[in-house]
């Protein structure tokens, strides 16, 4: 068994999509239009193309809302991606407007950091023990 | 009110729950676990933080602020200072300085 895609929830597919590749520099990997409005809108690393795909998914269910609004209330991001370097990820995103919840934070090995994705969700960032 | 202050202070974990505070001040509960666990290795659940979180800022030594959609937790030491105040004396000129 393998994960070969996760989703996270956002507000607004188009909006999401131009926060996933401009601001974070995913690409886009599929995209089906799905009923009237919805897609089936993915993105992956342009490191790993083949890798582990993210769904955009639209925030369709109520709970789902409320489900996440209590998570960012208390910080608490719902995805967490890999970088070389955060405090370098962190003063590039900051750059571009990026709002940080927690600043680079080193626990250790492992350097963390925690970002709102303006679609209603916070991710963190961390860097991986070699 | 003292009551609650001495209270709040006479547990470790929530001594360095202020200790993390004071080293940046304005966190969400999610880095105050991440540090707890992470930095301290304190085996403690999210509720059991938010527990000890509530009695902090019963005593007014910890400010939440909310900002937008989020929540931060900010470090207060003016209760602190009337610990100070009340046994310190003004003019500490002692006879022996002991700083341990």
């Amino acid at each position: 068994m393998k994960i070969h895609l996760t989703s996270v929830f956002v507000d607004d597919q188009a909006k999401a999509e131009r926060f996933y590749t401009e601001i974070l520099g995913f690409v886009k990997k599929h995209d089906v239009p799905v009923g009237e409005k919805d897609r089936w809108l993915t993105v992956v690393s342009p490191e790993d193309p083949d890798g582990t795909e993210l769904l955009l998914e639209p925030l369709g269910h109520p709970a789902a809302r409320t489900y996440r609004d209590t998570l960012v209330e208390d910080g608490i991001p719902l995805a967490q991606f890999a970088v070389d370097d955060v405090r370098a990820e962190y003063e590039r995103l900051r750059g571009l407007g990026v709002v940080f919840t927690q600043e680079p934070l080193e626990m250790g090995p492992v350097t963390t950091a925690v970002f709102d994705d303006t679609c209603g969700n916070l991710i963190q960032i961390a860097t991986q023990p070699r | 009110m003292a009551d609650d202050l001495f209270k709040a202070l006479a547990d470790p974990t929530r001594r360095t729950i202020l200790d993390e505070l004071s080293e940046k001040s304005g966190q969400t509960l999610f880095e105050i676990c991440s540090r707890l666990s992470m930095k301290h290795r304190l085996g403690i659940s999210r509720q059991g933080v938010s527990q000890h979180l509530a009695v902090l800022e019963a005593a007014g030594l910890v400010q939440t602020r909310r900002e937008g959609r989020y929540k931060f937790h900010d470090l207060n030491t003016a209760p602190l200072r009337r610990i100070a105040e009340r046994w310190l004396v003004p003019d500490s000129s002692g006879p022996e300085e002991n700083t341990s």
